[in-house]
C-alpha cells in the first residue's frame, strides 16, 4: 500500500512534468497541452499500454487527464466486443460518465453557490 | 517560425531579435519541480480517496477510479469557488492543470464567471468553453482508435 502511494506520487508528478515542459519549452497553451495529452492517452490505450500503468501506479495514472482518453477507448472497446462496430459509438462514454457528469453537476452547483470575483 | 519570418520587414526582424534578447527565460527546471510536487500530491490524495472507496464501499481496485474522479471534481469545485485553486495553479502550473481537478476547475470557473450573463446563455453556453476541446479531441481520437482496433479484431489481425 505504501509502495502504491509512492508510485502514484511519482508517476502522477512525472505526467505533470511532461505537461509543464509542453507549456514552457514548446510554448503551448494549456488547451493545446491538455488536448494533446488526452489524445496520447487514447493512443496508448489503443496499444494496450495504459492499463499496465494503472495497475502499477493507481491514481498516479487515473487522475491525470491522459486517463480520460484511455477510459473513452475502454468504454468503446467494451461495447464493441458485445455489439460489434456500432458499440464504438454507443459505448464511448460508458466508463467516463462519472468525470463528465460530475463536472456538469458540480459546475452548475458551483455557479449557483459562488459569485464571480473581481 | 521560418514561414512567418520571411514576411516581416527588416525593421520587424530587427525588433524581433531585440525582443528575443530581452525576453526573460522561463525557469523551466524550477517550474517542472513545482509541477512534479503539486501534481504528485494531487495524485497522492486521489490514491487515498480511492483506498477509502475500496475500504468502505463496494468498489474494487478497477472500479474505484470513477467515484475518485467525481470526488476530486467536487473538491475542485469547492477550491475553485473559494478562489484557492487559482493560487494552486499559479504555483503548480501544469501540476494543477493536468490532473482531473484541472479539468473540473476549467468547467467550474467558466460556469461561475459567466453567471452574470444568466443561467441559460451564460452558464449553460460557456461551461465547456475551455474544457470543450479536451472532450472533442479525446472523444474523436478515442473513436478513431477504437474503430481501427475493432476492425482489426473483426478481420482477425489481432
Amino acid at each position: 500500500m505504501v509502495a502504491m502511494f509512492f508510485w502514484a506520487f511519482v508517476i502522477g508528478g512525472l505526467i505533470c512534468v511532461i505537461g509543464q515542459i509542453m507549456f514552457d519549452v514548446f510554448k503551448l497553451t494549456p488547451g493545446h497541452t491538455l488536448s494533446t495529452l488526452v489524445v496520447v492517452g487514447a493512443i496508448l490505450d489503443g496499444f494496450g499500454l495504459y492499463e499496465p500503468l494503472i495497475a502499477f501506479a493507481g491514481a498516479g495514472a487515473t487522475i491525470p487527464i491522459t486517463s480520460f482518453g484511455n477510459a473513452l477507448v475502454h468504454g468503446a472497446m467494451q461495447e464493441a466486443e458485445k455489439h460489434g462496430i456500432v458499440g464504438v459509438l454507443t459505448g464511448m462514454f460508458e466508463v467516463t460518465s462519472s468525470g463528465i457528469s460530475a463536472a456538469i453537476i458540480f459546475g452548475f452547483i458551483g455557479a449557483l453557490l459562488f459569485k464571480p470575483k473581481g | 517560425m521560418g514561414k512567418k519570418q520571411k514576411k516581416l520587414t527588416p525593421q520587424q526582424q530587427q525588433y524581433q531579435q531585440l525582443e528575443q534578447k530581452h525576453e526573460i527565460p522561463r525557469p523551466v527546471v524550477k517550474n517542472c519541480l513545482k509541477a512534479f510536487f503539486v501534481g504528485g500530491l494531487i495524485c497522492l490524495i486521489g490514491q487515498a480517496i480511492s483506498y477509502f472507496y475500496i475500504a468502505y464501499f463496494d468498489f474494487t481496485e478497477a472500479t474505484a477510479g470513477n467515484p475518485t474522479t467525481a470526488t476530486m471534481v467536487f473538491i475542485s469545485m469547492l477550491l475553485t469557488g473559494f478562489g484557492v485553486y487559482d493560487r494552486i495553479g499559479q504555483f503548480g502550473g501544469a501540476g494543477s492543470a493536468v490532473p482531473v481537478t484541472g479539468f473540473g476547475n476549467a468547467v467550474i470557473s467558466a460556469a461561475i464567471e459567466h453567471r452574470t450573463e444568466g443561467f441559460v446563455l451564460g452558464v449553460g453556453g460557456n461551461m465547456f468553453k475551455l474544457a470543450g476541446s479536451v472532450i472533442l479531441f479525446g472523444t474523436f481520437s478515442a473513436f478513431v482508435v477504437a474503430l481501427i482496433k475493432t476492425v482489426l479484431i473483426m478481420w482477425g489481425v489481432i
